[in-house]
């Protein structure tokens, strides 16, 4: 069975947790404290983890440490077609564009979030001020996306990984006081995630 | 000789001259002190064995007193702190279950600890569900000294009481509210019946609307370990941190008619009342 060594409060982890639910896979949850006890930095973990990321997933003999790869891999492995559209290279181009999207918000409204609530050192005034840069861009291209009829990051008929690694940073992003009512086809889009059939939540985050 | 509040920048008396509750000592940094805030003002915390010293940051040192795991200091002449003699049981338990920084004002985090009516639908699965959203009558009175508003008799249906549970139960809480920004839950203990376990909110001050909201812990759990009993808090608390954070005003509303209260908020109402008898203004609406 797929073994996943995440903290609870995790946006990430909470990715790889939604993916999984949606996918319909049981796994085994393994609890790491990052907050306020710092285990993900721990030797133990760090054998695991060499950078010491969260979550990490572990399938047989497969170890992944970073967000974007597991998701690939879940998607590859267990999402069919719908999930993997491994013969459209455009689109996935696409959805490697999202991922990467995914980290930048994790670098700033992700980053903003848990320095604020757990009293990190960070940069809060910087990472808020890109963080709602980039949100500017999204909600643009979410717009322009429901005017031609597309829903989702990437332009289908389906949501992709892309969605699914960027929604928790966007939708937790008020704990890190950056408002979301400025971004009006972000908040449809986030409903829309929402009411995804197998949909879950984790503190913070609010059912449809 | 009157209190003179321009020597406060503002703040009332009976906030300027309490104990406030400024870190969990353990999670003091090992080497240098840790920066942060106390009513506004810039402090810093600093371990010092099992004392602490805190000061104003560039200027004199503040009062300090380590009581239930966690520093306190003051900006004025505090009296003694409010009791909490289950602390010293030698059966029990003292920890700290989490501590966040919420923007939010002290009074409505106190608030928010006191309200069960929430739990069905903000704890759901855990402290409440929807099937069972009633909260029965209980009673709350400010005790005949003024020092503190108690309520009593609370009975609700909880899933997942405890991080030691093992099914739903029917819960009996009784509340203390002993200082404006301190609440003690008093609990039943899944482990020992006939006794409580202790949840404090311990509330810093930082601004009149910052906190850092500190979850105390002081229960008869000898077997689950301790990430478990950090992990069940946090989750909890942070179920209720985006509430908080768009309770609109954020300072809690006490003039006349600035909410229609209903029986499940006489704890709340109560409370609200003891702040006006304190002459509270810090945090507050008035």
């Amino acid at each position: 069975m797929i073994a996943l060594h995440d903290y609870d409060l995790s946006a990430e982890g909470y990715a790889v947790r939604l993916f999984l639910a949606l996918l319909g896979l049981d796994y085994r949850l393994l609890p790491v404290e990052f907050y306020p006890a710092r285990e993900h930095e721990g030797e133990e973990f760090r054998a695991l983890s060499p950078m010491a990321s969260l979550p990490v997933l572990v399938d047989g003999d497969l170890v992944l440490t970073e967000v974007a790869g597991i998701l690939s891999y879940l998607a590859a492995r267990h999402g069919g077609a719908d999930w993997y559209p491994a013969g459209d290279a455009a689109q996935l181009g696409r959805i490697g564009d999202g991922l990467a999207l995914s980290a930048r918000l994790a670098a700033t409204a992700g980053a903003v979030r848990l320095a604020d609530g757990m009293m990190l050192p960070l940069d809060g005034a910087a990472a808020r001020a890109e963080a709602k840069r980039l949100l500017r861009v999204i909600d643009e291209r979410l717009w322009f996306g429901e005017a031609a009829g597309d829903d989702w990051l990437c332009p289908g008929p389906r949501p992709s990984i892309a969605d699914i690694a960027c929604f928790p940073h966007i939708v937790l992003a008020e704990e890190g006081d950056i408002p979301l009512i400025d971004y009006p086809a972000i908040r449809r889009w986030l409903d829309r995630v929402r009411r995804l059939p197998g949909f879950v939540v984790m503190p913070g985050v609010f059912g449809a | 000789m009157g209190f003179k509040m321009t020597e406060t920048g503002g703040i009332d008396p009976d906030t300027w001259n309490r104990w406030h509750v400024v870190g969990c000592h353990d999670e003091l940094p090992d080497d240098g002190a840790r920066a942060t805030r106390l009513l506004g003002r810039a402090i810093t915390v600093e371990r010092r064995g099992s004392g602490a010293e805190v000061r104003l940051t560039g200027g004199g040192a503040l009062p300090v007193k380590v009581a239930y795991g966690y520093v306190w200091s003051s900006l004025g002449t505090p009296g003694p702190l409010f009791e909490l003699p289950e602390h010293a049981e030698a059966d029990r338990r003292n920890l700290n279950g989490c501590s966040f920084f919420v923007r939010t004002s002290p009074p409505r985090a106190i608030e928010n600890f006191l309200d069960m009516a929430h739990f069905p639908f903000v704890h759901t699965g855990i402290l409440g569900e929807e099937a069972h959203p009633d909260v029965k009558d209980y009673d709350v009175a400010i005790s005949t000294d003024g020092r503190e508003v108690v309520a009593s008799n609370c009975h609700f249906y909880q899933p997942k009481a405890a991080a030691a549970s093992t099914g739903g139960v029917d819960v009996t809480y009784r509340y203390r509210v002993p200082h404006p920004w301190c609440a003690i839950l008093y609990k039943d203990s899944p482990a020992k019946p006939g006794r409580s376990d202790v949840i404090a909110l311990f509330v810093q001050p930082c601004g009149e609307e910052e906190i850092v909201a500190n979850l105390a812990l002081f229960i008869l759990d000898d077997d689950t370990p301790l990430p478990a009993l950090r992990r069940f808090q946090q989750q909890i608390f942070v179920q209720d941190k985006p509430i908080l954070e768009n309770q609109m005003p954020r300072r809690l509303p006490l003039y006349p008619r600035a909410d229609s209260p209903v029986r499940a908020d006489k704890a709340s109402i109560a409370y609200r009342r003891w702040l006006r008898q304190l002459g509270t203004s810090f945090g507050v609406l008035s």
